[in-house]
C-alpha cells in the first residue's frame, strides 16, 4: 500500500530528472565518512592475513596456504556444521515461538505481562544467561540438586553430557532463550506500523481463528519489517563465542570458538589461519542467510496455498497454549538463571547436592563494587554518546531519504552491516591499526567511533523498517495543510515513531554496554567499563564474581529498556491510540 | 596497507623526536625520569586477589617514586599481544599504549622473536635483581627453555600441584600409571582442561615427563623421529585414559576456572593448578570446600616462572622499570606470597636475604591446603617450546574431532 502511494504524485518527466536536494545530505555523508573508513580498514585487516599477508609477522607473500591449513584443521567440517546449524535452528525456534506467541496472545493481559518482562530479559548479558542456564541444567546443577539425594538417589552428580553436548543442543537452547526477547522487542516496535487491530478484526469477522487471522493478515507486513533483525540473529548465532564457550560442544567446538583460539595462540603465525577462519565465518553467515531466504520463499508459497484454501483454522487452542507455554518456558529459564546468579553472588561455599549455599556473604559484592565506580561512569558515557549519535545519524539519513524520495541511501548503508558478519577479533585488528596510525586509539572519541561501528547497524535495523512502514499519507496531509518539511519531521514522524526511536536508542545503548574487545583494544585500556572489568574478572572462573559482575552489567541496559518502554507512554499520556500499540 | 598508514603517519608526525630508552645501570636517572610517569600495566584480571595486590603496589609506587600505576585488566594476554602487533604494524615505534605486560612462556617467545620487546637487557640490571635466586630457581633465566636475555623481569614462581578432596578420596594417585589405575576404578572423576589451554597442555607435558623413555631429550627441539619415539607411551596412556575421563572425554573443561568448579561441585575428585597456594586461596574465597588438600607427583612436577616485560614502544619505560623493580623487592615479594593476599611463590633466594627481609617470609602462614616449599618435590623444567607445539597439534589431530 505504501509503495503504491509513493508513486502516486504524477510528476512531469523534466522535473523527475532533477532530484530534490536537501541539506540533510550531510547526514548520510557523515555516516559514510564516520563509518566507511573504519569498516573498510576492519575488513581489510581481517582479510589480508587470510591470504598470507601480514608483513609485521614476516608474512609478505600472497598465498592460499591459510585456507589449505583451515581445510586441514581437525574436525573443521563438524565445526562449520555446528555453527550453521546453531544459526538456523536458533533463528527458526526463536521466530516460531515469538510469532506463535504474538499471534495467539496479542491484545491480551498475558501479552502485556510479557511486554513488561522484556527489559529484564534483554538486559541479562548473553554470557550470564548461558551461565545461569548451565547451572540450572548441569548434572551438578540446581534441578538435579532439587532431586538429589532423594528421589534421584544421587549422592554425587551423574556423569551425563548435558552441557557441552556434541550436537550443540544446550548451546542452541541458550541462544534461543536470549534471542526470543530481542525478536519480541523488534516485533513490538514494528506492530504499531502494521495496523494490526483493523486487520485482525477483519480477519476474525471473516471467521478465521485467532492464530490464523494473525498469520494471514498481520504476519506478512510484520515479517517484512523483521527481516533485518532476523538476519542479525542468524549472523549472531552463527558467530557467537561466549555462549558457545559456556554451553557449546568442545570436541570440536563451533567455528567462532576455534577462530578465537587460533587468534589467541601465542604462535603468531596462526593469525593467518585465524584470518582464513574469519573469512570462512563470513561466508558461513552469508550462506546461512541465503538458506533462510530460500526457506522464506518456501514458507511463503505454502502460506499462499493455505490462504487460498479458505480454511478458517478455528480450532487453534492447542497451538495457542503451546505458544504460551514455550514463551513462558524461555522467559522462565532466563529469569530462573537470573535468580540463581543473584544467589551465587552472595553464596558462601555451596556443595552438591545442597539446594541452598551453606552460608551467605557480601564479600563478593564488596570487592566488585570497590572496583566498578569509574568503569560505571565510563560505560554510561560511552554508551550514551554512541547510542544517541547513532540514532541522530540514522534519523537524519532516513529523513534525507524520505525527502529526496530515493532508497539508495539506506541500501548503501546496508554495507555497514558487514561488521556483524565478521568475527569481532579479526575485524578489530584492522580497525585498531587504522586508529593507531591516526594516533586516535586510547581517546574517548576513538572508543565512541569504534562502538558506533557496532551500534549503528543495530540502531538502523530496528529503526529503518518502522520508519518506512509509517503511512506516508500523514505527511502528505500535513504538507497539504501548509506545514514545512521540518515541521512534518518534528511534529508528525518523530512523535509517531517515538516508540521505535526509544527502542532503537535503548538497543544501541545495550549493544554498546556489551562490547568488550572494541573497548579494550581501541581504548587501549584507558576506558575501563563495567563490561571490560566483568569479562576480565569472570575469566578467573569464580561463579560468585561472574554472577555479581553479570548483574552489574545487566543493570544499565535494564534501565535503558525500562525507560524506553515507559517514555512513549509518559510523553503521550493524553493520546490513547499512541499509547496502546499492543 | 601498513606502508600507506606508515607514510601518512610519518607525514603528520614527522617532528616527533626519538627518545633514548633509560639505562637501569644509572638507577638515579631512571628514578628521576620515572617520576610523574603513568605506567599502563596490562595484566590478566581474573582474580580479585591479584587485582587488589596490584592496586596495593600502585599506592606504594605512587607514594615512594611518584609513578602512577594503572592496571589494564585483560581476560587473555593474547589481546595484549594483538595490541602490540597492531601498533608495530601501524608503524608506531614510540608512545605505545602498553608499558608493562604480565607474561611468560610462548607469549614471551613470540614477542621476543618478532622483535616486539624492549630490545636491550634491562631486567637483570634492576637493583633488586641481586636478590633473585638464579641458582635455585633456574626458570627465572630461561622461559620455556628460551633464555630471557634480561628482556623480562621475574615476578613469581609456578609449580604444578594436584588437589583432591579428602572427604571423598584418601590416597590420591601420585603418578600417571597410578592415575590410570585409579580412573579405572573411578570412571568419570578426572579430567583436564582442553589443550591448547596452558594448564591442559601442562598436564600433557607432565605426563610426557613421567612416561617418556628418555626425558633428557625433551630439553632439545623436537623432530619427527624424537617426537614419535618419546610420545608413543604418552598417547597410549591417553587413549586408555580418555574413555575413563569425565564425560568419557567427549567434552573437556575449557580452562582452570572451570576445572576448579568441577571439584567444588563433586563432579571430579582430583584437579591441578599452577599455583601451589591456589587451593588455600580458593578455600578462603568459598570456592572450594575446606577438606581440599594438595600433593605433588612422586617424580616431581613441571615448574616455571612468570615475568614482567616492556614492549619495544612503551611510553613510560623508566616508570615500567621502577614498577618491575619494586615488584621484585623483598617487601613486595613477601606480601605476594602471603596466601591471604595472593599466595604466589617468590622468585627471590629467601635464605640469602638480609635478616629483616627474611623475617617477612618466615612470618607467613601458607594456609592449610598449601605444601611448604620443602615438600613441593622436584622441579621439572619446561620442555623445549617445540614439544608443546607438537603435542598440541597431535592432540588436536587425535582427539579434537571427537571419537
Amino acid at each position: 500500500m505504501g509503495a503504491a502511494l509513493q508513486s502516486w504524485p504524477i510528476i512531469p518527466t523534466q522535473q523527475k530528472l532533477e532530484r530534490p536536494r536537501s541539506r540533510l545530505i550531510a547526514f548520510p555523508i557523515a555516516v559514510l565518512a564516520l563509518l566507511v573508513l573504519p569498516v573498510v580498514a576492519g575488513l581489510l585487516g581481517a582479510a589480508l592475513p587470510a591470504f598470507g599477508y601480514l608483513p609485521v609477522l614476516g608474512l609478505e607473500d600472497f598465498s592460499l596456504e591459510p585456507f589449505v591449513a583451515l581445510v586441514g584443521a581437525p574436525g573443521i567440517g563438524v565445526s562449520l556444521a555446528l555453527s550453521l546449524c546453531a544459526g538456523l535452528c536458533t533463528t527458526t525456534l526463536a521466530f516460531l515461538v515469538v510469532m506463535g506467541f504474538v499471534a495467539a496472545w496479542h491484545g491480551t493481559r498475558v501479552f502485556r505481562v510479557f511486554r513488561r518482562l522484556i527489559a529484564p530479559l534483554l538486559s541479562v548479558p548473553h554470557a550470564a544467561a548461558a551461565f545461569g542456564l548451565a547451572f540450572l541444567i548441569a548434572p551438578s546443577g540446581l534441578l538435579m540438586r532439587a532431586l538429589s539425594p532423594w528421589p534421584s538417589g544421587f549422592a554425587r552428580p551423574p556423569d551425563w553430557l548435558i552441557v557441552h553436548d556434541p550436537a550443540g543442543l544446550a548451546m542452541t537452547a541458550g541462544l534461543v532463550v536470549k534471542e526470543i526477547p530481542f525478536l519480541f522487542l523488534m516485533a513490538l516496535a514494528a506492530l504499531p506500523q502494521v495496523e494490526a487491530e483493523p486487520r485482525l478484526n477483519m480477519a476474525r469477522a471473516l471467521g478465521y481463528g485467532r492464530v490464523a487471522a494473525f498469520l494471514f493478515s498481520v504476519l506478512p507486513p510484520l515479517y517484512a519489517q523483521l527481516r533485518l533483525p532476523i538476519f542479525a540473529i542468524i549472523a549472531y548465532a552463527c558467530s557467537v563465542v561466549d555462549v558457545a564457550l559456556i554451553l557449546g560442544p568442545t570436541t570440536p567446538a563451533p567455528l567462532a570458538v576455534r577462530i578465537l583460539e587460533w587468534q589467541a595462540d601465542p604462535d603468531l603465525s596462526l593469525r593467518s589461519l585465524a584470518a582464513a577462519g574469519a573469512l570462512a565465518q563470513f561466508a558461513l553467515a552469508s550462506f546461512a542467510i541465503c538458506l533462510w531466504l530460500a526457506l522464506e520463499w518456501l514458507v511463503a508459497r505454502i502460506g499462499a496455498k493455505l490462504m487460498a484454501s479458505g480454511h478458517r483454522f478455528r480450532r487453534d487452542g492447542l497451538v495457542r497454549h503451546l505458544a504460551g507455554a514455550t514463551m513462558s518456558l524461555a522467559a522462565g529459564l532466563v529469569l530462573a538463571g537470573l535468580a540463581t546468579l543473584a544467589l551465587w553472588s552472595i553464596a558462601g561455599f555451596w556443595a552438591f547436592p545442597d539446594i541452598w549455599p551453606n552460608a551467605l556473604t557480601f564479600d563478593t559484592w564488596r570487592s566488585v563494587i570497590a572496583t566498578l565506580g569509574g568503569p560505571l561512569d565510563n560505560a554510561l558515557l560511552i554508551a550514551g554518546l554512541s547510542s544517541v549519535l547513532a540514532v541522530v545519524l540514522a534519523l537524519g539519513a532516513l529523513e534525507y531519504e524520505t525527502r529526496t524520495g530515493g532508497t539508495t541511501t539506506t541500501r548503501a548503508l546496508v554495507a555497514l552491516y558487514l561488521p556483524l558478519l565478521v568475527p569481532q577479533i579479526a575485524f578489530l585488528f584492522g580497525l585498531d591499526m587504522l586508529l593507531v596510525s591516526l594516533r586516535l586509539d586510547g581517546w574517548l572519541l576513538a572508543v565512541v567511533l569504534a562502538h558506533l561501528v557496532f551500534v549503528f547497524p543495530y540502531v538502523l535495523l530496528s529503526l529503518s523498517q518502522p520508519w518506512h512502514a509509517l503511512d506516508p499519507r500523514y505527511a502528505l496531509i500535513a504538507r497539504s495543510l501548509g506545514r514545512s518539511a521540518d515541521a512534518v519531521f518534528w511534529r508528525i514522524r518523530l512523535p509517531m515513531l517515538s516508540r521505535a526511536i526509544a527502542t532503537a536508542t535503548a538497543l544501541g545503548f545495550a549493544v554498546s554496554i556489551s562490547l568488550y574487545l572494541p573497548t579494550l583494544l581501541i581504548g587501549a585500556g584507558r576506558w575501563p567499563t563495567v563490561t571490560t572489568e566483568a569479562v576480565a574478572l569472570s575469566s578467573g572462573g569464580d561463579r560468585r564474581i561472574t554472577a555479581a559482575t553479570a548483574l552489574v552489567q545487566a543493570f544499565l541496559p535494564f534501565l535503558g529498556f525500562g525507560l524506553a518502554a515507559m517514555l512513549p507512554a509518559l510523553l503521550f499520556r493524553r493520546r490513547a491510540a499512541m499509547r496502546a500499540g499492543g | 596497507m601498513s606502508r600507506i598508514f606508515a607514510a601518512v603517519f610519518a607525514l603528520i608526525f614527522a617532528a616527533t623526536a626519538h627518545a633514548e630508552s633509560p639505562d637501569p645501570e644509572n638507577w638515579e636517572a631512571v628514578l628521576a625520569e620515572a617520576k610523574g610517569e603513568t605506567v599502563y600495566f596490562h595484566a590478566w584480571g581474573g582474580e580479585t586477589r591479584i587485582n587488589a595486590y596490584i592496586a596495593w603496589a600502585a599506592g606504594e609506587v605512587k607514594e615512594r617514586f611518584g609513578v602512577t600505576l594503572k592496571q589494564v585488566k585483560v581476560a587473555d594476554t593474547a589481546n595484549v599481544v594483538s595490541k602490540i602487533v597492531a601498533e608495530k604494524a601501524a608503524g608506531r615505534d614510540e608512545n605505545g599504549t602498553v608499558d608493562l605486560v604480565w607474561i611468560n612462556g610462548e607469549n614471551f617467545v613470540s614477542l621476543k622473536e618478532a622483535g616486539l620487546l624492549l630490545d636491550r637487557p634491562w631486567a637483570t640490571k634492576l637493583p633488586n635483581y641481586r636478590f633473585v635466586d638464579e641458582e635455585g630457581k633456574p626458570t627465572v633465566k630461561t622461559d620455556f627453555t628460551v633464555p630471557t636475555d634480561g628482556l623480562e623481569a621475574p615476578w613469581g614462581m609456578a609449580k604444578l600441584v594436584f588437589f583432591y578432596d579428602t572427604a571423598r578420596l584418601e590416597n590420591p594417585p601420585k603418578s600417571m600409571p597410578a592415575l590410570l589405575e585409579w580412573a579405572k576404578a573411578n570412571p568419570g572423576r578426572f579430567t583436564y582442561p582442553q589443550p591448547p589451554d596452558f594448564l591442559g597442555s601442562t598436564f600433557l607435558k607432565q605426563a610426557l615427563y613421567e612416561l617418556a623413555p628418555d626425558p633428557e631429550v625433551l630439553m632439545q627441539a623436537a623432530d619427527d623421529e624424537t617426537f614419535a619415539r618419546q610420545t608413543k607411551p604418552l598417547f597410549a596412556f591417553l587413549d586408555e585414559l580418555h574413555p575413563l575421563l569425565w564425560r568419557q572425554g567427549r567434552a573437556f573443561p575449557q580452562n582452570y576456572g572451570t576445572l576448579r568448579r568441577l571439584l567444588a561441585d563433586s563432579e571430579v575428585d582430583i584437579t591441578f593448578a599452577f599455583n601451589p597456594a591456589d587451593a588455600s586461596s580458593a578455600i578462603a574465597a568459598h570456592e572450594l570446600p575446606d577438606t581440599v588438600r594438595s600433593y605433588v607427583p612422586e617424580a616431581g612436577s613441571i615448574a616455571n616462572s612468570h615475568f614482567l616485560a616492556i614492549p619495544f614502544n612503551a611510553n613510560a619505560k623508566a616508570g615500567a622499570m621502577v614498577v618491575a623493580n619494586f615488584l621484585m623487592s623483598p617487601e613486595a615479594q613477601a606480601r605476594k606470597q602471603d596466601p591471604n593476599v595472593w599466595g604466589d611463590p617468590t622468585v627471590l633466594d629467601v635464605d640469602a636475604l638480609p635478616q629483616e627481609d627474611r623475617a617477612r617470609f618466615d612470618a607467613l602462614d601458607l594456609g592449610v591446603a598449601t605444601l611448604p616449599p620443602e615438600d613441593l618435590g622436584k622441579a621439572l623444567p619446561e620442555p623445549h617450546a617445540s614439544w608443546m607445539e607438537r603435542l598440541e597439534t597431535e592432540w588436536a589431530r587425535r582427539y579434537r574431532a571427537g571419537q
